[in-house]
């Protein structure tokens, strides 16, 4: 038993390096799709946008936000973010900073307006609903590219393009995914299409699809919705994008806790 | 009080309002306006150690909001208004929480007029958090705060942000009324209280504080002079009442916040000096938080915090060598269900403090907030002993127009 015990992580370890030895384009043609995606959107230097978003129970019953976001390019380090919420109405003026970092922990805080608080906060809660919604924070947050390997999985025509399917696992143990499988529309930008979300079970979770895109700048493709399926809940949640800007001459100081407070 | 308020905004907003012709007809304007009222009702499970108090308080709340920004954004009109209508006179009360303009260029801030700031890290005491008065009669755990008349320049640069602040007015700490419960046996009234500084309210306090963001680190230093918010009670050994005035203060305060993982780590202190006393608090723990358990949303955190104050009896918080243990649900449901469970526990004297706070959202403006404080074993010798048979529930239902 003990010898067993010793000798199958080694016999699997020498399986899987094995299996890595034997397909490293598949890795790496992964890692190369999700290059080009990320290379393919470079250059929007800051975006603001508004956003609505509708909740819907398996009853149909219907609860809506609406918050507006203003996003930071930087390509050394991750994204900055400002999120500001309007409604409901308790919530109105609460914002969020975030500071995605390549590496490591994300930095975050809150502002409370009513009793006028800057809160710093733990980033590590990925995996929980953002706003009672079916999107985690995780799937709301810059999507560096770092943050992932990537497997190659296949090329498949989605909604009459071809499309490259690639998995990508979640680099961050807190994540609350063991995999996702991506659609990236290869015709159009590397735009994504399709992921599929599967559970720390590895049972499928949520299927989030892409609509309405609009290309902007000549450039960057913006989903203008965004519609998720929670399968085991039977829940959705859909993400409603509205006056999309690029290049609004947003700054660094554009993102500072002074910044945070004003947030309107 | 009000009129002198009024005295002191007026030509600020004046100042404002021609500031807001002559830039707004260039640009486009952004304006919201909403209010929200709150229908309370609190109950006290004993009857009133002294005369004239009730066990039950119907209450209500009305609380404006209006906003203009114009220039880009660049400038705004902030106001916050707050009317409170209840059977203790002294609850009864009017304030502006916020009435200042605000201009912003690049790294720099420049705001007019009354307002609200908050400094520090923990949950369970505010120490470092000094610049406004306490709204004494409208909650029990000082997070409501009157406006207080400022000039603030804030300038945000690569080592931090530099707040400085100029306070050409303080406002008075009001305590409850005849009718009011979690009062003295002998009434305060809000202008008994004496003041050190001879230009009393008029007196001219100031400002500064550093905070920074640095890795892990959360930083701050500030520095205040001027009259305390919290006035001393001295007793008097030849009346043998309190005499209780406003001291003229030099504090310089410390909060720190570093995080590891899902830990919060805390540390707030204070080393304030006067004529009367010398003193120095802390308040530190920390927060762990066990995030979405078992994929269901719920997140459980759990708070530790110690607080020390070098004041013993005097301090009027109570909080002289004190253990906090909390514990924060959160649902992340889409009515949004929190619970804020805490306890007190004096390690010198048998007093105890528990609190119970809720709330939920129902539809997109309702919202129902259930409140608890109990007050059990309190020492005599803490200034809380007065209140030692004032542990209420309160149900507030709020609406948002």
């Amino acid at each position: 038993m003990k010898i067993l015990k010793i000798i199958l992580p080694v016999l699997i370890f020498l399986s899987l390096a094995a299996n890595v030895e034997a397909q490293p384009p598949k890795d790496q043609r992964g890692l190369e799709v999700a290059k080009k995606a990320e290379k393919a959107d470079l250059g929007f230097e800051s975006t603001t946008v508004n956003l609505k978003m509708v909740l819907r129970n398996k009853n149909g019953q219907v609860s809506e936000r609406l918050m507006s976001n203003r996003i930071l390019e930087l390509t050394e380090d991750g994204d900055k973010s400002l999120i500001v919420f309007n409604s409901p109405r308790d919530v109105k003026g609460t914002a969020t900073l975030t500071f995605t970092h390549k590496e490591g922990a994300d930095d975050q805080w809150l502002y409370l307006p009513a009793i006028a608080r800057v809160k710093r906060i733990s980033s590590d809660n990925k995996s929980g609903p953002f706003m009672g919604s079916e999107f985690a924070y995780e799937d709301l947050s810059s999507q560096e590219v770092e943050k992932y390997t990537y497997t190659f999985l296949r090329e498949e025509k989605i909604n009459g393009l071809n499309a490259a399917v690639v998995e990508r696992d979640p680099v961050d143990e807190k994540s609350g995914y063991t995999r996702q499988v991506v659609w990236y529309n290869q015709e159009q930008g590397y735009r994504l299409e399709k992921i599929e979300f599967y559970d720390r079970k590895n049972a499928l979770l949520k299927t989030l699809t892409y609509h309405d895109y609009k290309q902007y700048e000549g450039k960057h493709w913006r989903a203008g919705r965004m519609l998720m399926v929670n399968h085991q809940t039977n829940k959705e949640t859909e993400l409603l994008f509205q006056d999309y800007q690029f290049k609004t001459g947003l700054k660094d100081s554009d993102f500072s806790q002074n910044s945070l407070k004003r947030a309107k | 009080m009000t009129s002198q308020l009024f005295k002191q905004i007026a030509p600020l907003f004046l100042f404002a309002l021609v500031a807001i012709t002559t830039t707004a007809q260039e640009s486009k304007t952004y304006t919201e306006f909403d209010i929200e009222i709150k229908a309370d009702y609190r109950y006290f499970f004993k009857d009133g150690l002294y005369d004239g108090q009730h066990r039950q308080y119907p209450s209500l709340a009305i609380e404006p909001n209006y906003f203009l920004e114009w220039a880009d954004g660049n400038q705004s009109l902030n106001f916050t208004g707050f009317a409170r209508f209840d059977r203790d006179d002294n609850r009864t009360h009017f304030d502006i929480r916020e009435l200042y303009w605000q201009g912003v260029k690049n790294d720099w801030e420049l705001s007019l007029g009354a307002k609200k700031i908050f400094w520090g890290v923990t949950e369970s005491a505010h120490l470092v958090d000094i610049v406004n008065q306490t709204d004494f009669v409208e909650s029990f755990d000082g997070e409501q705060k009157l406006g207080q008349p400022m000039a603030h320049l804030s300038y945000a640069s690569d080592i931090g942000i530099f707040d400085f602040f100029a306070m050409p007015y303080f406002r008075k700490r009001a305590f409850p009324g005849q009718e009011g419960r979690l009062r003295t046996p002998f009434l305060i009234g809000k202008d008994e209280i004496g003041f050190e500084a001879d230009a009393e309210e008029w007196h001219p306090d100031f400002a500064f504080r550093w905070s920074n963001s640095m890795g892990i680190f959360d930083a701050g230093v500030s520095y205040f002079y001027g009259t305390g918010r919290e006035p001393v009670f001295e007793l008097n050994p030849e009346s043998s009442a309190f005499d209780i005035y406003y001291p003229l203060n030099n504090q310089i305060g410390i909060d720190l916040q570093a995080i590891t993982g899902a830990w919060l780590w805390k540390w707030e202190s204070i080393y304030r000096t006067n004529d009367f006393q010398n003193m120095f608090a802390f308040a530190g723990g920390f927060e762990y938080t066990f995030s979405n358990i078992k994929s269901s949303g719920l997140d459980i955190g759990l708070i530790g915090e110690y607080l020390f104050d070098n004041r013993d009896e005097l301090a009027l918080n109570g909080l002289d060598n004190d253990l906090f243990v909390g514990s924060r649900l959160a649902f992340n449901d889409v009515q949004s269900t929190e619970f804020l469970i805490g306890g007190i526990f004096d390690m010198d004297k048998s007093s105890k403090l528990f609190s119970v706070e809720a709330s939920r959202r129902f539809g997109n403006s309702w919202k129902l907030e259930i409140e608890t404080r109990l007050f059990s074993n309190i020492s005599e010798k803490e200034f809380l002993y007065f209140m030692r048979d004032d542990s209420f529930m309160q149900v507030r239902l709020a609406k948002f127009f």
